[in-house]
């Protein structure tokens, strides 16, 4: 049997667990055995019910009346309890926060070696695994040991898919047995999101800044480019190290990861610590005065020149674009 | 207050990886290295921590002996105490490196020297194997929150906060305690001249543990591939401003 941990917050779904769930079925079909799930309340209910289509023959639901919120030791003390309990050949967890955090508590409890972020998977007595390194700029091919293989599933490696036929679901609940130190950890409180703010990891438009922009106040100029089309500013690693842009502006391994439909990178050299940041980006506009920038070799569109002329050059053309429309 | 700060020298990469001949390594001879960025902010945060309420501050690494200059770099910045778990090159994965650390620590202990507060980085630059802070965690019987990119400590209290959905998750919980942190969370002072001088003299101690074995074994290193590409130039200076409006009718950025 393969266990799939699925994530939700407060009952809402991480689609990055049915990513997970359909490589998990994939394994599971290699090696014709069954493909269970793993849920933890509260607020999980909802969420089971939609299993079915993704392979899923059992959920394992777990409730503790003191876990009343998202508990990280707790969770895996879930996991580690139905692992001894049923044995199963692999467990798998999305490789989001929740996902590679819960699971490395599992491996940790439960004294196995994990595979984070991988991208392919060979069973066999050792798993033959490609993982990514580097926020994925790099890829290591390596043998995974260990009686259960724990393994975290890189975001986006594959597309997540339904059954044609879906089959039964049983739901089965049990108690795990929870100590004071697996519940020394669990969310207290909460800070909302900003309802009707457009998140940088969300929007359609980025305008990015480096350290061409020269200046705090050089990013103005980007900031206006934003408006206008409805996107929001990011920048470079070099930008909040210099402090121009607070660290929630950043594009890159140790920033956010974007997936805007144009990514306008202004005075950007293109590091790979950026790139590994803005490569799910749908097209690439870069504004450089070096054509031999890494960034405008791997764009799809360049303009070669300085950016403090060729950005408000195209602010003033959106304007008389959207003025002729008017 | 005594905090220790667990780092990891990885080379500064640059625009581009090349590999060795033999795909085990990135080829490093013209590259220089630094502390995994997560990492340096983990270090800032401890110097923070003993300037406000007074204490002692220890830096860790398990790594080749020229790992010693990034224990330095972070000595220039304001760290007491350095420890380096000394390897000989080889790969030490996750269970083998939370061993070490957690033989270091238990040594500290024994000596009378106990860490209220160890810290992370959420991930290694390098590796990302998101899961030496928690197998160290486990191991000494601490609480552990990761990914932080806020910390406070009331007393003997921590408050943390994550990123998540847009908004924060706040983690309340007591030391002692282990905390991965997350690059965000403050911004990192420079060394200065006097902190470099400074840091030569500080104390560096020296173990080599036994290399135990590996359970995810790395076999090799590969690029990915990366489709052919060809960029458009759409001109030089202002002039081309034009043609990027097209562009972004094209895409359906712009009403057309």
């Amino acid at each position: 049997m393969i266990l799939g941990l699925v994530e939700h917050d407060r009952g809402k779904l991480n689609p990055l667990s049915l990513e997970m769930l359909t490589f998990a079925r994939r394994l599971a079909e290699q090696l014709a055995t069954p493909l269970e799930a793993v849920l933890i309340e509260p607020h999980a209910g909802p969420v089971a019910a939609g299993l079915a289509a993704y392979g899923v023959s059992i959920v394992h639901v777990a409730s503790h009346p003191q876990l009343t919120d998202y508990a990280p030791a707790a969770w895996a003390q879930s996991v580690t309890e139905l692992m001894a309990r049923l044995k199963p050949e692999a467990v798998l967890a999305g490789g989001s926060e929740r996902g590679s955090e819960v699971l490395a508590h599992v491996a940790a409890q439960a004294d196995l070696p994990l595979a984070a972020n991988v991208l392919e998977a060979q069973p066999g007595e050792a798993y033959a695994v490609t993982r990514m390194r580097w926020g994925g700029s790099l890829l290591e091919e390596a043998r995974l040991k260990g009686a259960i293989k724990l393994l975290t599933i890189a975001p986006h490696a594959l597309v997540a898919e339904a059954v044609p036929a879906p089959g039964e679901l049983s739901i089965q609940p049990f108690t795990p047995n929870l100590s004071a130190n697996d519940l020394r950890v669990q969310v207290t409180s909460r800070v909302e999101a900003t309802p009707g703010k457009v998140s940088l990891a969300e929007a359609a438009v980025v305008v990015g800044g480096g350290r061409g922009v020269g200046s705090a106040e050089g990013f103005a100029l980007l900031e206006e480019l934003a408006g206008l089309l409805g996107g929001t500013v990011g920048c470079s690693r070099a930008v909040t190290s210099l402090g121009w842009r607070p660290h929630l502006d950043q594009v890159g391994q140790t920033g956010t990861r974007i997936a805007p439909e144009i990514y306008i990178a202004c005075g950007i050299s293109g590091a790979i610590q950026h790139m590994v940041g803005c490569k799910a980006a749908k097209h690439i506009l870069a504004i450089n005065t070096d054509p031999n920038a890494p960034i405008v070799q791997r764009a799809d569109y360049a303009i070669i020149g300085d950016l403090k002329e060729v950005v408000p050059a195209i602010s003033a053309c959106v304007r008389e674009a959207r003025g002729r429309a008017a | 207050m005594n905090i220790l700060v667990c780092i990891k020298r990885v080379p500064a990469t640059g625009s581009k990886i090349v590999l060795t001949a033999d795909s085990q390594d990135i080829d490093t001879r013209y590259l220089g290295f630094t502390i995994s960025p997560h990492e340096e902010c983990a270090v800032e945060e401890a110097v923070r921590i003993i300037e406000a309420q007074g204490g002692s501050t220890t830096v860790l690494t398990l790594g080749p002996e020229v790992a010693a200059e990034q224990l330095r770099d972070a000595m220039a910045l304001g760290i007491d105490n350095a420890i380096l778990l000394e390897t000989d090159g080889r790969d030490w994965d996750a269970g083998a490196t939370t061993g070490a650390i957690v033989a270091a620590v238990r040594k500290q202990e024994a000596a009378g020297k106990p860490f209220d507060l160890i810290l992370f980085g959420n991930e290694s630059a390098d590796s990302g194997g998101f899961q030496v802070g928690i197998r160290v965690a486990h191991a000494l019987g601490r609480p552990v929150v990761t990914g932080i990119k806020e910390l406070k400590l009331e007393g003997s209290v921590v408050r943390a906060a994550r990123e998540a959905g847009g908004g924060r998750e706040i983690y309340s919980f007591s030391l002692p305690a282990v905390v991965t942190v997350k690059e965000g969370l403050n911004l990192p002072r420079y060394p200065s001249l006097p902190g470099r001088l400074k840091a030569k003299k500080k104390p560096l101690e020296r173990v080599t543990p036994a290399w135990p074995g590996s359970t995810l074994q790395k076999v090799r290193l590969k690029l990915p591939s990366e489709a052919a590409h060809q960029v458009e130039v759409l001109g030089q200076g202002p002039a081309a401003a034009s043609k990027a409006v097209e562009v972004f009718r094209t895409l359906g950025i712009l009403e057309p």
